[in-house]
């Protein structure tokens, strides 16, 4: 085991950037790079507001509310992400993480929108090397991806996809994910190809975005999130745990 | 009409490692220099929160803003090219600091072969070798002549390496000692050797000690934090422009940088350059900034697509072979690697440093016999740990589904068990292969953008296939459960990250009739013109770019200087 990960479990207290840069003794001197490391060294420690003898009563995860979807197309993507990482014997599944909530909240945004992507026209059909040439947004292939899924279950079981067997939704996942749902506005893989990239964002992205809830996706995976410092680490032969950080602890650690 | 400021002696057109290290150097010796740079300005400060995959690697935070600007890509000509609508192959820079502040840091030295490519394959192999339309040529420089350069520019960012047994001399050794070394580095190694091949620890700019270079800058060491490629380093410990060579030129008080502020035209009057006109972004006002001598280090894409928007030089025709603004575009053969699974044994994954790695070059540039084979140089072959940050990394075998249940299970024991051998491959460059402005697409103050012709060609997958097969008996040697050989070269596709390895399209050369700017980097058709970056590059070698790019720039500095002395003329 190295240093910081007994530290790590010793203390059940996270490392602190502040505390890492003083006792590391790193120095960083020179023109320039006194950055992060200069601003924390000299930033006096706010102490944590602590109330004593008050047991703290379980708080509200105020991210889990909707930003984009409406609740019905929120049921249809979180059924269709816990089919693609769904709970088993290792651990909870996209559901319990949250992915569906992280998706609506970045369709919310700038992703939604293509805001940093080129949109300009003309629009033309394109080879598949030449990579997306649609002129729609992916809030509006969500949109119409969602409505689909509920068309195409309801055409063959006559029932929206959140109401299907797990085998049955991942029938209809599987007949997107091929193509074999044919699609006039969209291509029924590539939305599918976005459903399941966002799915994994979703799991193991950090916690601020609304997913990967507790850190458990990152748990799932041996991940530790975000350390200061693998130096000790590196050169060892054993596979070292550590209890995970994320970016709130960073800034509040 | 545009408000018109006072001469200057040097305006710098992009502020990345190019901008970065010919400010250092010409302020140093008293010119005084602006630079003008599109993006916003950047520090060590800004990366406080820089630890987050999603917002830097998958959201491109510090990338260049593709609304405003991208490039449009076609296969061949008969192929109508298309704009990249949204980031793949390649990410590009913007701000302060350029693509230096995200990149990874490994830093070689092209071969001494590379330089005069066409002279050694020729003398080696026959005219014949070369096919009728690879437009390989000597570089117009040697590497003997490049080596200080290389040095110098070691020397500044503080390169953590041990020599390579196989490639140029060199003058000195590296400035600090190579990276640590993590188990599966080692297994490399032992196999690699037990091969006779030549490994070495990966050259990086991710330091390995504290360092205090030649310009007084002192930067801590890597903390192998697995948040680099694509990130900035909150330590000032990765070697990039901000943290280096740009407060050197501050200092001096005789360099002035203008952040938000996007080149438009080089103006010129028959063939010399009077300035540069910008558009501060901010306000949208726009501006001459008059100057002695102009340079471009606004990268491959930009370096090409402004003397094209401002009818300097000569531009490249494929039909005829002639023109030299645009030619001999090239990339990199990334494709060429293999994968192994280890059952019992699981590495540390998520840690790592953007250029912690081991090499061997015992199948790149001609350190091989080419004689029996469909190509012409090769590949570095590597074994590289930059941290593998969960959404991007799920490994699992061939055939294992990539969502549901299986997969799930597969990518959470493959994670920590699965070890990559790669090959970065040489690209040769092709008569048809080009960069020029595109007739239909637009950027947001309505400029052509520019476009790439550019594909794959036999030589790329003949070259792709042989070196996917040694990493696949590397990978074998290290006692891998299972190997997966991925050797197959499809058609290029802009969609899928391979390298931000652009190179060509203002190419150097012995002669106005075959190159774009002489050794110097400095334009044949405006003297006062010099053109800094690997669009200097004849090809690209096996190699990442940025090695060469950094010792070019100070080889041209020099020769800015010696043209600012003289008054006029070619630099010799
Ligand atoms: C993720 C990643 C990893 C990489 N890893 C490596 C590596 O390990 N090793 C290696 O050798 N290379 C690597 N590279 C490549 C390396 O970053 C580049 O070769 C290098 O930074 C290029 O420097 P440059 O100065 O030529 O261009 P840039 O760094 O791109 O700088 C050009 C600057 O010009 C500005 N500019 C452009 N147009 C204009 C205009 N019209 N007006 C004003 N300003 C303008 C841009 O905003 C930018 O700041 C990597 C690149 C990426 C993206
Ligand atoms: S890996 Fe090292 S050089 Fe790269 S960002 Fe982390 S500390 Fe900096």
């Amino acid at each position: 085991m190295v240093v910081l990960a007994q530290t790590n479990n010793e203390n059940d207290q996270p490392v602190s950037r502040r505390n890492f840069l003083k006792n590391s003794g790193l120095v960083i001197g020179g023109l320039v790079v006194g950055g992060v490391a200069g601003s924390l060294l000299a930033k006096p420690k706010t102490p944590a507001p602590t109330q004593p003898g008050a047991t703290p009563a379980p708080t509200a995860d105020f991210n889990q509310a909707l930003m984009y979807f409406t609740p019905e197309q929120f049921k249809v993507v979180d059924a269709a992400c816990e089919r693609i990482f769904p709970e088993d014997e290792n651990g909870p599944g996209a559901k319990a993480l949250g992915a569906a909530y992280f998706i609506d909240h970045q369709l919310a945004g700038d992703w939604g929108f293509n805001s940093r992507d080129y949109m300009q026209g003309p629009f033309y059909q394109g080879e598949a090397t030449q990579g997306y040439q649609g002129r729609l947004k992916r809030r509006e292939i969500f949109d119409i991806g969602i409505q689909e899924m509920n068309n195409y279950s309801n055409s063959t079981q006559k029932k929206k996809f959140y109401e299907l067997a797990p085998e049955q939704q991942d029938e209809v996942l599987k007949a997107f994910e091929t193509d074999e749902v044919k699609l006039t506005t969209i291509s029924a893989s590539a939305f599918f190809k976005m459903l399941r990239a966002s799915t994994l964002e979703g799991v193991y992205s950090d916690p601020l975005y609304g997913g990967n809830k507790n850190m458990d996706g990152w748990k799932l995976k041996n991940y530790p999130g975000n350390q200061m410092t693998y130096s000790q680490v590196i050169e060892q032969d054993k596979f070292v745990k550590m209890a995970p950080l994320s970016l709130r602890d960073h800034q509040h650690g | 009409m545009a408000k018109k400021l006072p001469k200057v002696d040097v305006v710098i057109v992009g502020v990345g490692w190019g901008g970065g290290i010919i400010a250092s150097e010409l302020t140093k010796q008293g010119l005084n220099v602006v630079g003008l740079e599109r993006g916003k300005e950047r520090k060590t400060e800004d990366y406080f929160m820089v630890h987050d995959e999603l917002r830097y690697a998958l959201r491109y935070e510090l990338m260049q803003d593709l609304s405003k600007e991208t490039i449009t890509f076609r296969s061949k000509t008969s192929v109508r090219a298309l704009p990249m609508r949204s980031y793949g192959s390649f990410l590009l820079g913007t701000g302060l600091g350029g693509a230096g502040v995200h990149w990874n840091g490994h830093t070689f030295r092209f071969l001494p072969y590379d330089f005069e490519i066409r002279s050694k394959t020729v003398e080696r192999y026959g005219e014949k070798k070369i096919p009728a339309d690879m437009t390989i040529q000597d570089w117009g420089i040697t590497y003997d002549q490049l080596e200080p350069y290389f040095d110098k520019f070691e020397r500044m960012a503080g390169i953590s390496g041990e020599e390579n047994p196989l490639a140029g001399k060199r003058s000195k050794p590296y400035p600090t000692p190579p990276m640590k070394k993590m188990p599966s580095m080692k297994m490399f190694e032992e196999a690699a050797k037990k091969k006779n091949w030549h490994p070495y620890m990966l050259p990086s700019a991710n330091l390995s000690e504290a360092y205090t270079n030649p310009d007084g800058i002192s930067r801590a060491a890597c903390q192998y934090c697995g948040f680099c490629e694509r990130f900035g380093c909150e330590y000032g410990a990765k070697a990039d422009p901000v943290v280096t060579v740009i407060p050197v030129a501050q200092k001096t008080g005789k360099f002035e940088i203008r952040t938000h502020s996007q080149v438009r035209r080089i103006l010129h009057t028959g063939n010399k350059a009077t300035g540069v006109l910008y558009t501060d972004v901010t306000t949208g006002e726009e501006i001459e900034q008059p100057a002695d001598i102009v340079v471009l280090t606004s990268y491959v894409f930009n370096n090409t697509r402004l003397l094209l928007l401002s009818k300097l030089g000569r531009p490249y025709d494929p039909n005829t072979g002639k023109g030299v603004i645009g030619k001999n575009y090239a990339y990199q053969v990334i494709r060429g690697g293999a994968t192994g699974f280890f059952e019992d044994r699981e590495f540390n994954y998520y840690a790592g440093a953007g250029a912690l790695g081991i090499v061997l070059d015992d199948f790149n540039g001609d350190n091989f016999d080419h004689k029996d084979l469909k190509f012409i140089h090769g590949a570095s072959i590597s074994h590289t740990m930059t941290g593998q940050r969960p959404i991007q990394t799920n490994p699992v075998p061939q055939g294992t589904p990539s969502w549901g249940k299986d997969f799930k299970a597969a990518s959470l024991k493959y994670i920590n068990r699965t070890l990559s051998v790669g090959a970065q491959g040489a690209s040769m460059p092709f008569r048809h292969h080009f960069l020029d402005l595109d007739p239909t697409y637009k950027d947001v103050f309505g400029d052509p953008l520019i476009r790439i012709t550019f594909d794959f060609e036999e030589q790329d997958r003949q070259l792709a296939a042989f070196t996917a097969e040694r990493c696949g008996e590397l990978l074998q040697e290290m006692g891998a459960s299972k190997v997966e050989v991925n050797g197959k070269l499809g058609p290029y596709d802009i969609v899928p990250y391979q390298s931000t390895h652009n190179t060509g399209g203002v190419i150097m050369g012995a002669s106005p009739d075959t190159s774009a700017v002489n050794n110097y980097l400095q334009m044949w058709d405006a003297e006062n013109v010099f053109v800094v970056g690997a669009s200097a590059f004849g090809h690209n070698s096996g190699y990442n770019p940025t090695g060469t790019m950094g010792a070019l720039s100070y080889r041209c500095a020099e020769g800015i200087l010696k043209y600012h002395k003289s008054g006029g003329g070619m630099v010799v």
